[in-house]
Order: C-alpha cells, then sequence, then structure tokens
C-alpha cells in the first residue's frame, strides 16, 4: 500500500534551492571591496609583463629598448600605469590588513598583538621601496 | 514611565511590516513573500515578531527557534539581506521598515524559514569534532593539564554554536557547496589545537582535500556574520599556513615525522 503525502515524499521534502546569482557580489559593499581586492591583482599582472616586455627589449639591443621607453613615456602608458599603480596599492593595502589573521605568533606564552604584526609588514614594505628606490636612481 | 505608558494597545503603539519569505511546496512550488504589521516595541527582537506572527495572525509560518538567548543557534535568518540570530536582532534597528526576513542563504530550502541542513551535519560530523585521543591517559595517571595559555589558543573556537551564519554569508559555498566551509574548520581547528587531541593527520586529510581549506578565497564575511566571535576566517587562513608548512616538511624531510 502507499500513502500519498501531497507532493511530498516521507522524509523527503521537496526542497527550493535556487541557483547562486552572478551578481551575488553587488549586494553587499563588503562583496564589492573583496570582488574588488581579487580583480585588482589584474594590475599586479600588468607590471610583470610591462617587466617581461622591456627584459625582453634589452635583449633585442638598443634600438628595441629605446622605441620600448618611448613608449612607456606614452600618454597611454602614463595613464595605464596611473591606473595600475592606484589598484596595486589597493591590493597590497587590502592583503597587509588580512596579515595579521594569517600570522598568530607567539613570543613565549604572550601572542604577539595585531598591531605590531601590521606595522612590521607595512615597515617591511616601505623598507623594500626604500631600497628598490635607492637602487633604481643611484645605479 | 507610568503603568498606562507601558500598557498600551496594539492600536496605539507604533508597528512595522515584515515582508517574510513564504514556501509552501503542497501549496505553490514558488516561494513568496507575504506582509505582516506586528507592533514596533523597543524590546522586541523580530524572533518576538515572528512569534506574534505565527500566534496572532498566521499560524501556518514555520520557523526554527528554542533559547531565544543567543545560545542554541537554530533562529539564524537573513534579515533585510543579513544573515542575523533574529533573537538579537531589535526591531527598532530596522526601523521605520519594512524588514525582509528571508531563510539563510545558500541553503535548500523545505519550508518558509526552514532551511535543511543535512549536508552542513554531515561535513560537521566528517572533520571528528571531537578528542581523537584513542591511547589516552589511564584513570592513575590522573587529569589532563592545561595552562591558560594553552586554552587561550582554540578557546574562541569553542564558542560556535552551529548556527550556520557564516555559511549563509560565504559566497563559496552558494557557489561551491562541496566547500567544507568556515564553521567546520573552526571547529577542527578548535579540537587540533586541543593539546589533548591527536586527531590534526586524520583532519588534514579531509580539510586540505581539494573542498577544504584551499576553497577559501578570505572573502572575510564569515567572521564578521558570527554572534559568537568565533572568527572563522582566521581559523582558515591560519590552516592553510599550517597545511603549507606541513607540506613543505613532507617534501624536504620526507624521513621526519
Amino acid at each position: 500500500m502507499t500513502v500519498s503525502y501531497g507532493r511530498y515524499k516521507k522524509y523527503h521534502p521537496w526542497l527550493y534551492q535556487p541557483r547562486h546569482p552572478i551578481l551575488w557580489w553587488i549586494k553587499k559593499w563588503a562583496y564589492v571591496r573583496f570582488i574588488l581586492r581579487e580583480t585588482t591583482s589584474l594590475a599586479v599582472m600588468f607590471y610583470a609583463v610591462v617587466l617581461v616586455l622591456y627584459v625582453n627589449a634589452v635583449s633585442k639591443g638598443p634600438e628595441a629598448f629605446a622605441a620600448f621607453s618611448e613608449w612607456l613615456a606614452s600618454p597611454l602608458s602614463i595613464s595605464l600605469h596611473s591606473v595600475a599603480f592606484l589598484f596595486a596599492v589597493f591590493h597590497s593595502y587590502t592583503w597587509f590588513n588580512l596579515a595579521p589573521k594569517a600570522m598568530v605568533v607567539r613570543v613565549g606564552t604572550k601572542k604577539v598583538p595585531e598591531s605590531v604584526i601590521l606595522g612590521a609588514n607595512y615597515a617591511m614594505w616601505a623598507g623594500v621601496s626604500i631600497v628598490l628606490f635607492w637602487i633604481l636612481t643611484t645605479i | 514611565m507610568t503603568e498606562t505608558d507601558t500598557h498600551t494597545t496594539i492600536e496605539e503603539v507604533a508597528t512595522i511590516e515584515l515582508e517574510v519569505f513564504r514556501y509552501q511546496p503542497e501549496k505553490a512550488s514558488a516561494p513568496s513573500f507575504d506582509t505582516f504589521t506586528v507592533p514596533l516595541y523597543d524590546e522586541w527582537v523580530i524572533l518576538d515578531a515572528l512569534n506574534h506572527i505565527k500566534d496572532e495572525l498566521d499560524g501556518s509560518l514555520s520557523y526554527r527557534w528554542s533559547c531565544r538567548m543567543g545560545v542554541c543557534g537554530s533562529c539564524g535568518m537573513m534579515a533585510n539581506g543579513d544573515a542575523v540570530l533574529t533573537c538579537a536582532a531589535f526591531l527598532k534597528d530596522y526601523a521605520p521598515g519594512p524588514i525582509r526576513i528571508e531563510p539563510l542563504a545558500n541553503f535548500p530550502v523545505a519550508r518558509d524559514l526552514i532551511i535543511g541542513m543535512d549536508d552542513f551535519m554531515e561535513k560537521l560530523n566528517r572533520v571528528k569534532p571531537w578528542v581523537v585521543n584513542e591511547n589516552g591517559k589511564s584513570l592513575e595517571e590522573g587529569e589532563y593539564l592545561q595552562t591558560p595559555a594553552e586554552l587561550d589558543d582554540f578557546k574562541q573556537y569553542t564558542m560556535c554554536i552551529n548556527c550556520m551564519l557564516c555559511y549563509s554569508a560565504c559566497p563559496i559555498y552558494g557557489m561551491e557547496p562541496e566547500f567544507v566551509g568556515p564553521a567546520v574548520i573552526a571547529l577542527a581547528q578548535r579540537y587540533n589545537l586541543d593539546l589533548r587531541d591527536h586527531g590534526n593527520e586524520e583532519r588534514m586529510d579531509i580539510l586540505s582535500a581539494d573542498d577544504g581549506i584551499w576553497q577559501c578565497t578570505f572573502v572575510g564575511e564569515c567572521s564578521e556574520v558570527c554572534p559568537k566571535h568565533v572568527d572563522p576566517a582566521g581559523a582558515i587562513q591560519r590552516y592553510k599556513v599550517e597545511a603549507t608548512n606541513s607540506w613543505w616538511k613532507s617534501k624536504l624531510m620526507p624521513w621526519g615525522k
């Protein structure tokens, strides 16, 4: 004998499960921020590609190097770099702020406070930037 | 305030509208919203409003609740798109309204505001959320001592009440339902960091698999919505570091344990 439960099957409820919307991230600023943090990594990629092309130009000789340097100074390149720089800074800034979540450092039994870990990260960033700046301007 | 002020009738008190998600599969295959007008008392939370609706306006409304004080973790719902414990979400904070009440996002809906949680329960069980210690000490050897500092390492993870708000806030879980998810990983860490526990390796196989920690892209909203400040996002990132270290160790020193 079969028992009818209408549209229900016994112990198997009729579940409603909508598809996750493609534009899920638009609804909340926190999600928009996340998408921005992830997509701004493309700016980092842009820098990597420019560096590879630059090295390639160097290997091809003085003319190619001069042509590439000229392109770098063009308004298009400068505007691209300005946007990429802003994106890369946003990308680095958002990731640096998340560092203390992953790094839990202990000295003895005491936990190193988040502000110290954050500060150390920023100090290292500044230090590396200064060293690079020095190398680029003096050599 | 005088006696007459506090005991006003419903007609005299301010009201707020609740747009409540309804899904009654035996009546309609698609969900809809019902609007209810409830009194807006300062001390009322959304759960009080739902109880009022069920008692006075529409007895067919279905939802889960139990302790009404943020301990049982069963009254989690979406209020205006945010995952909240409805027992801790005051109506006045949503005034003038309306408040849109929906079942927890990313879960299948069984009826009205009731979600199916089988998936979560299965995943929770998978990571052995208990102290794994097969060769435990005998009674004669005495108790396990743990310093406050050692307890402090995982205490916040013990606060989890399995309310699943973090799963609703996690877009990864929405898109990749295979993902083990925030609370389960935090609870696994709760036992991994416990000195009495020796289940680290068994859990590593599950947590470090494709549908484990590596699915997480650190959106971080799970920690934002957590009513118990468990910080599952932090637990996942810490575990990523731990899993990476242990992978390198196994490659560089395959003889070591």
